[in-house]
């Protein structure tokens, strides 16, 4: 793996490598001295044109632990906000002598243009751009799955046959793109579930079902639902929904709805959380939900990540 | 084209095992404070054994399973950065923990000793034993580091351009091992 | 000037012929001419003889956007690509909008020297939809403008629209309409389909272009006006232009070469030499356009040349302009796309690339027969040899060729422009 821009670079086995990794780094992270010494004299950076303080310190935590040092770049206060084209940043980092970037864009495309525009030669890690990818949430999403559904014997293991609800505002979801992605290759069974209007034309091609109708997807007794967050400030032209009431009357994850799922059912959900909105507060706090859980798991993917990118001789053998 | 000479058959593994095994004993370590953490790939298999061997002289109620485990070194080797991604393996560490035991770390050849300094250090991430002491079944010699092992079964003096073929039944089907020599080399070549 | 004359080539693509050059006119044809002492020869056997190519559809970007493309390197670049004569359009800075700004453009084009430069005029003022520019002016201007278009922008409102339509008349004028409803179109990146769905890029669905054809040519026919589509770029639209020329409507339709070409595939890369306005559309909507074309759906092929600055395309796809080049490579476009493909005879070629530009636009000096007496407007055509496009070695000052790196055919022998060479071999021939 030279860089890590989107689940549809990656194979099978890829995939189960860095979620095998990234258990492996959840265990040194439930020890008493949880720092690493595995990337220790070099530098990652965190180019963020997009403001993003959770992924950003996820990010920066992963890279910590494993002792490197880390530069954030954010668009606030930098260049960049001052009109700095991405490919000046890329030459910047490239004579700083950075070791990895990390990046987060609100254009779709922007890491797979940092990675192959020949400005930079050092691996890019794809932490979301625009409505196209989100490869490590997905990954840490797919983490979260595996161990709650699979259990001990989850090394190795894919997710065959589990079932897993997706919800929400998909025509803008990075989230949902890598997870139908990513939850497909590892043989689990994924249902989206959205007004038509934020379905994007063209995904009926994609390897999911898509339905309009969040009770009949909730009566089929999925393993996990994972709700998407709505993202108002997305909503180009309007008029996706008629109110945010309707929105919830079918489409949120409500006290009502949760307690129709089986007992082993988990909720899901990327943050940050329109509570009441697209989920209510009791279940976003109540016992399905690992929404917390996510996000610890989410520095030890990071982690797997950079590990796999950078412990490791950059030639290919 | 390579040329291999087994140095070492099931049997003459299985009595240099059995010697480690009583060396540790007499030692003053007995199974009730010895932890053996075997070293992915082949420690691990090794640790089992000695473990076992501990656990049926001393006659005690414990079982093997309760004085090893294993620990993986991956992230804490300093030579990343010149191989392909190597997957990183499960550290065990059976219940009470590595605090105030005498680990005895167990990997299968001795060389540079970078491994047993890595292990060194990923054993002070996990706690604070009284004590660290090596055992491993082949030492080849070629250190690079200032690092000597408690227990050996046999000293095998190499080329570097050598190979040292460690064959485990638990891992490889058989117990040998074996001295590997690329076809025309006479020593120092690469390694 | 000495007189020239081309031996062997065959007008048309049809049976050869020698083609005597005189006085700026075709002074003959026929077998074995005999040339007078003085007359340069070119050897031209197995080439292929066109009228001069005429761009219903340039960019030229001056004034304003010299940083891309002067009056100048455009011309120069559409000489290289066979073309005598270009219709600029009005998306400059300030806008083409103005008896003023036309005129300018179209001295620049006659200094320059290397083609025709006849200015397209916005049809509202400052490209702004709100009101109708002083067309009449234009028209009436030494530029003699017939040719309205606010490309780059749709006029969207229908009134003002169906003003134009009517207003056009007085002089034989039309509405080239750049079709793309701006509701609909808010924000789109790409082609609405499979593609965007997995890149994440904002969707461009066909429906906003073939709503607005659909309303123009049902306008066109309601005033009895004439309407030309530019660019059009949807099986949808050619199912409409087809039904509305059925009915009789006064409507004339162009395609892009790189509509016939290329997919919405070609932004998988994030390539924004890729992003262009419309945007490319699918397979099934490359062959309807390649099927319209043949059938004569489709009247004309124009380049939309639209050069931008590398830093206008080194960026994020979001944020990058629109446009691609196409003058130097409009006709190896079309040559392999319709020609080798048996789709369309050198004699259609004529028709799509000058005589039909030129007859809606009104120009009575281009898009010529290929006879005795008529201006030496001409091509020489050589379509064997292929070429590998490098957009830094193209003349056009912008580098955002699509074709970079593909091979292509044909091979510019002889440009002449009123019977002067501005091309020879491949090379550009500066005005003595």
């Amino acid at each position: 793996m030279k860089h890590f821009i989107s689940i549809a670079d990656l194979s099978r086995a890829e995939a189960i490598s860095v979620l095998d990794t990234a258990e492996h780094m959840a265990e040194t992270q439930s020890r008493s001295i949880r720092k690493l010494p595995t990337l220790v004299g070099t530098t990652v950076v965190n180019l963020f044109m997009e403001d993003s303080t959770r992924t950003r310190i996820s990010f920066e935590a992963a890279a910590k632990r494993l002792s490197a040092d880390v530069i954030n770049f954010s668009a606030k206060g930098s260049s960049l906000s001052k009109g700095e084209s991405l490919k000046d940043t890329a030459l910047t980092l490239q004579a700083m002598g950075a070791d990895a970037v990390v990046v987060r864009s609100s254009s779709s495309g922007a890491a797979h243009l940092l990675a192959h525009a020949g400005w930079i030669d050092q691996p890019i890690v794809n932490a979301g751009d625009g409505a196209h990818e989100h490869p490590t949430q997905a990954m840490l999403d797919a983490f979260t799955l595996r161990r709650h559904l699979v259990g001990e014997d989850r090394l190795g293991a894919d997710l065959a046959g589990r079932r897993i609800v997706i919800v929400g505002d998909v025509l803008h979801s990075r989230v949902a793109r890598s997870n139908v992605l990513l939850l497909t290759l590892l043989g689990a069974e994924v249902t989206l579930v959205a007004p038509p209007a934020l379905v994007p034309v063209g995904a009926d091609i994609w390897p999911c079902e898509v339905l309009y109708d969040l009770d009949d997807a909730l009566a089929a007794q999925p393993d996990a639902v994972m709700m998407l967050r709505v993202q108002r400030e997305r909503m180009i032209g309007g008029g996706f929904f008629p109110t945010p009431g309707e929105y919830s009357r079918r489409f949120a994850l409500t006290t009502d709805r949760a307690a129709r799922l089986p007992e082993h059912t988990i909720v899901l959900h990327p943050g940050p959380m329109n509570r009441g909105f697209e989920i209510a507060g009791d279940v976003a706090d109540g016992r399905r939900s690992v929404i917390t859980e996510q996000v610890a798991n989410g520095v030890s993917v990071r982690m797997a990540v950079l590990y796999h990118l950078l412990a490791s001789t950059s030639e290919e053998t | 084209m390579t040329d291999a000479t087994t140095v070492l058959g099931p049997d003459e593994i299985r009595r240099a095992l059995t010697r480690i095994a009583y060396e540790i004993i007499e030692s003053g370590h007995g199974a009730d404070d010895v932890l053996l953490l075997g070293i992915p790939h082949r420690g691990v298999p090794l640790a089992e054994r000695l473990a076992r061997s501990i656990c049926e002289a001393e006659g005690k109620d414990r079982g093997p399973a309760e004085i090893q485990g294993q620990l993986d070194i991956t992230l804490f080797r300093d030579d990343l950065r010149a191989h392909p991604t190597r997957e990183p393996q499960r550290t065990v560490i059976p219940r009470g923990g590595v605090d105030g035991r005498t680990v005895v770390l167990v990997d299968d050849v001795l060389y540079s000793g970078r491994t047993i300094r890595a292990a060194l250090d990923a054993l002070a991430a996990i706690g604070r034993p009284a004590a660290v002491r090596l055992a491993v079944l082949v030492d080849r010699g070629h250190r690079e580091l200032p690092i000597r092992a408690d227990h050996v079964g046999k000293n095998l003096p190499t080329s570097r351009s050598e190979r040292v073929s460690v064959h485990l039944t638990e891992t490889d089907g058989e117990d040998a091992v074996r001295i590997v020599r690329p076809a025309g080399a006479s020593g120092g070549g690469a390694r | 000037m000495s007189a020239l004359i081309i031996r062997g080539a065959r007008p048309y693509g049809e049976d050869a012929a020698d083609v005597l050059v005189a006085g700026g006119v075709i002074a003959a044809i026929g077998a074995d001419l005999e040339a007078p002492e003085d007359a340069e020869v070119v050897e031209a056997d197995g080439c292929i003889l066109l009228p001069g190519l005429v761009d219903l559809h340039t960019h030229l970007r001056e004034p304003g956007g010299e940083e891309a493309e002067t009056v100048e390197t455009g011309t120069r670049a559409a000489a290289l690509g066979g073309f005598t004569a270009v219709h600029a359009m009005a998306n400059t800075d300030p806008v083409a909008d103005t008896a003023g700004v036309v005129e300018q453009v179209h001295a620049r084009g006659e200094e320059a020297g290397w083609c025709d430069v006849r200015p397209i005029g916005a049809v509202t003022v400052g490209l702004g939809g709100q009101s109708l520019a002083p067309l009449d002016a234009m028209a009436a201007s030494r530029a003699r403008v017939r040719v309205f278009s606010d490309d780059g922008k749709c006029v969207h409102d229908p009134v003002l629209m169906r003003r134009a339509l009517e207003y056009v008349k007085t002089f034989d004028g039309v509405i080239a309409q750049h079709a793309q409803d701006p509701r609909l179109t808010e924000g789109s990146q790409m082609h609405e389909g499979v593609v965007s769905a997995q890149l994440g890029l904002a969707g461009w669905p066909a429906v906003a272009e073939e709503s607005i054809i659909a309303r123009d040519v049902l306008l066109a026919e309601h005033v009895g006006s004439r309407l030309h589509v530019c660019h059009l770029s949807t099986a949808g639209s050619v199912e409409i232009v087809r039904w509305a020329k059925q009915r009789g409507v006064d409507v004339t339709a162009e395609v892009t070469p790189h509509h016939l070409l290329l997919t919405d595939e070609r932004a998988r890369g994030y390539d924004a030499t890729f992003k262009v306005n419309p945007p490319l559309r699918t397979e099934a909507d490359v062959e309807a356009v390649r099927a319209g074309l043949a059938d004569g759906t489709i009247d004309i092929v124009a380049t939309d040349h639209a050069p931008h600055p590398r830093d206008a395309k080194d960026r994020e796809w979001d944020v990058a302009a629109f446009g691609m080049t196409g003058l130097e490579t409009a006709l190896p476009v079309l040559q392999a796309t319709m020609v080798d493909t048996g789709r369309l005879s050198w004699r259609d070629v004529a028709r799509v690339l000058s005589e039909t530009p030129s007859a809606i636009a009104r120009d009575e000096q281009q898009g010529r027969p290929l006879a005795v007496g008529e201006p030496a407007n001409l091509l020489v055509w050589d379509p064997r040899p292929t070429s590998v496009v490098v957009p830094e070695e193209q003349a056009t000052r912008s580098t955002n060729s699509p074709y970079r790196g593909q091979e292509l055919p044909g091979r510019n022998v002889l440009t002449l422009l009123r019977g002067r060479p501005t091309v020879r071999d491949g090379e550009p021939v500066a005005r003595a």
